[in-house]
């Protein structure tokens, strides 16, 4: 095998400038797959970061049917306090949990007493909220979180109604069986709108809202989840449905429901819109790999026609003229790869270092990590290897095949 | 006497679609053991066709050809690879090295990728043919460092050192020039009597022909003398 090796790396030598282009276009393209997977990676992260940390947290939990009326935030259709006692015991349980929040969300109309406007308002516990969604205090851009009596307003609403910080306001609303109630509140803060079904939504804590819907026991419209690892959705869903079974309604179907983010967002399909380029680009890495390297082995073999036939002639087995030239495929594939990942990742670096920002809804200056991690460099590589290698499989037969006869004649 | 190489009335045509050329025609011989034979003839007389029968490298279309006591029309690509690689070896017009191998690296290929004889038994069967051929001190060499007639010996070399009992050379001294043509010879000659290898040319060269102890003459494929010197 050494001396297998040791051919392949001289026949690649001696054709330099033709071995430097080749690897230098696999290289070029293991570059551009890292750089993009890692800027494409970073934003997907940060997206999908804003969402889940300032509005959604990474599962949420309702009564079946809730999430279908989403828009018309039915009071009918919360978990009420017995369901809740068995909710809080499952997930108190559960160690991939960080924390949860309980809320109410409702719809309401908003006024200064000159002006009066429509309202969809998420009632939460600030310090619950603080854990879950903690980019929450981050997007109020002026003012505090708020207390018991105090509302966060969506700036686009204090711009209409010309409101201002410790300014009053009243929310009236109309509770579960119809009847409408009202109630006072010091404006807390005003919080940027965030990209998203929820984005546009005022806050106030749980227990006003328990007062204005004049609800006499514990009930909440959802319960949002915050993990500790984003990346155990999946099994953590399926733990709690298992855990929650038993919460059944009179004709023995399940009560509740368990989302990840992804359904309850549009924002999702950009996720995958991204992870589908991603799939793009390594697909034209692939190609660019494949045609690179059965060009260039074609051509090697053709060249060397008459050194095949005296190999031989020699006596040299068909199986080894084959290993030579899948080794010669291969260390162009290995060179190739390697001079890409090591550029690749000093590329990333330098990007990073650039520190770029960029705006996400109405959100600025986020700032763009690209980041890349060593098995996804390994699984770029080992591809780029095996293409490789399929890719010289054809000239590397069609050497082998050659009667040497024929071959020595040329 | 036993034959090395035996034929009986073997024929070859090649079947070029619409025309079929007979390069050989009911052609018959014997070759002794340890012998020194060439086929001589004019370009396209099929000597050169013969020469690929007997090196396994072809088959023929009728006939019978026993090269070893091994009947050879019989075997499949596998089995006559395997067969040259053990029973014999290769001297080409182009000297046909490896351009990527040193001198060194080209005697000892075959021991490795043919035989895969062991490190220190390569080293000392190469370098017994180096000094053989008088190459010792170019063994690091690249092929293109060195002249026609070097590679020539380098090629002899080659094809010694899985230690057939025949070796082919077709053309041998084709691409030489008139002193190192006959020094090739000697040494082929000097290599014939001291290990007892068989060689059998093809050639027209008249410094080959009148070295040989047996020739062939053929002509449009078949033999029309065969003589002892």
């Amino acid at each position: 095998m050494i001396t297998i090796m040791r051919i392949a790396f001289n026949n690649l030598y001696r054709q330099k400038r033709r071995t430097f282009l080749t690897v230098a276009i696999i290289a070029f393209g293991v570059i551009s797959v890292l750089l993009f997977s890692a800027i494409a990676g970073s934003f997907k992260g940060m997206m999908i970061g804003q969402i889940t940390d300032s509005m959604l947290g990474h599962i949420q939990i309702h009564r079946k049917g809730y999430v279908e009326s989403l828009d018309n935030m039915p009071l009918n259709l919360t978990i009420n306090k017995k369901q809740l006692a068995k909710i809080t015991e499952v997930l108190d349980k559960n160690k991939f949990i960080e924390g949860y929040s309980f809320r109410i969300l409702l719809g309401g109309m908003l006024s200064n007493y000159v002006e009066t406007t429509n309202i969809k308002l998420a009632a939460i516990n600030p310090e619950q909220a603080k854990v879950v969604i903690p980019l929450l205090s981050g997007r109020i851009k002026e003012g505090k979180m708020l207390k018991k009596g105090e509302i966060l307003l969506p700036d686009l609403v204090t711009r209409g109604l010309k409101l201002k910080i410790g300014g009053e306001v009243v929310i009236i609303a109309n509770n579960a069986d119809g009847s409408v109630n009202g109630q006072g509140f010091k404006i807390a803060g005003i919080v940027d709108s965030a990209v998203g079904p929820s984005g546009k939504y005022g806050y106030i804590h749980i227990d006003d809202a328990r007062t204005i819907l004049r609800m006499n026991e514990v009930q909440v419209s959802e319960i949002a989840i915050r993990l500790k690892n984003i990346d155990k959705i999946q099994p953590v869903i399926k733990k709690l449905k298992k855990a929650l079974a038993s919460l059944k309604n009179k004709s023995g179907k399940p009560m509740i429901e368990i989302h990840p983010w992804m359904k309850l967002t549009p924002f999702f399909n950009i996720a995958k819109m991204i992870d589908m380029m991603a799939l793009f680009i390594k697909i034209i890495l692939v190609t660019i790999v494949l045609i690179s390297i059965m060009n260039v082995m074609i051509m090697a073999v053709y060249e060397r026609v008459k050194e095949i036939g005296t190999m031989s002639a020699i006596g040299t087995p068909a199986s080894r003229i084959r290993t030579l030239f899948i080794t010669e495929g291969l260390f162009l594939g290995i060179i190739g790869a390697i001079s890409g990942a090591v550029i690749g990742t000093i590329v990333i670096w330098g990007v990073k270092a650039m520190k770029f920002t960029v705006s996400f809804g109405r959100t600025d200056n986020i700032l763009l990590t690209p980041n890349v991690t060593m098995g996804e460099i390994g699984a770029i590589s080992l591809i780029v290897m095996l293409i490789s290698v399929i890719a010289v499989l054809e000239p590397a037969i069609k050497a082998s095949r050659l009667e040497p006869v024929e071959a020595l004649r040329q | 006497m036993e034959c090395l190489v035996q034929a009986k009335n073997i024929n070859k045509i090649y079947d070029l679609g619409e025309i079929k050329v007979e390069a050989l025609k009911e052609v018959s011989f014997c070759i002794n053991k340890s012998s020194f034979v060439a086929f001589i003839g004019p370009s396209g007389s099929g000597k050169s066709t013969l020469l690929n029968l007997i090196g396994c490298l072809d088959r023929p279309t009728t006939g019978e050809l026993t090269v070893l006591e091994q009947d050879v029309s019989s075997l499949s690509g596998k089995e006559r690879t395997t067969f040259r690689g053990n029973n014999l070896g290769f001297i080409f017009q182009d000297f046909n090295l490896i351009p990527v191998l040193t001198v060194f690296e080209n005697i000892e290929y075959p021991l490795i990728m043919v035989q895969n004889i062991e490190k220190s038994k390569r080293k000392a069967i190469v370098m017994e043919l180096l000094d053989q051929v008088g190459l010792a001190d170019q063994k690091n060499k690249m092929p293109n460092q060195i002249s026609g007639g070097q590679k020539q010996r380098v090629a002899i070399a080659r094809s010694l050192s899985t230690s057939p009992k025949i070796v082919l050379a077709d053309e041998p001294t084709a691409n030489l020039d008139h002193d190192t043509a006959y020094k090739i010879i000697d040494l082929i000659r000097k290599i014939k009597d001291e290990k007892g290898t068989s060689f059998i040319f093809s050639t027209h060269d008249p410094k080959i022909v009148n070295e040989v102890d047996v020739k062939f003459t053929i002509e449009d494929g078949k033999i029309v003398t065969g003589e002892n010197k």
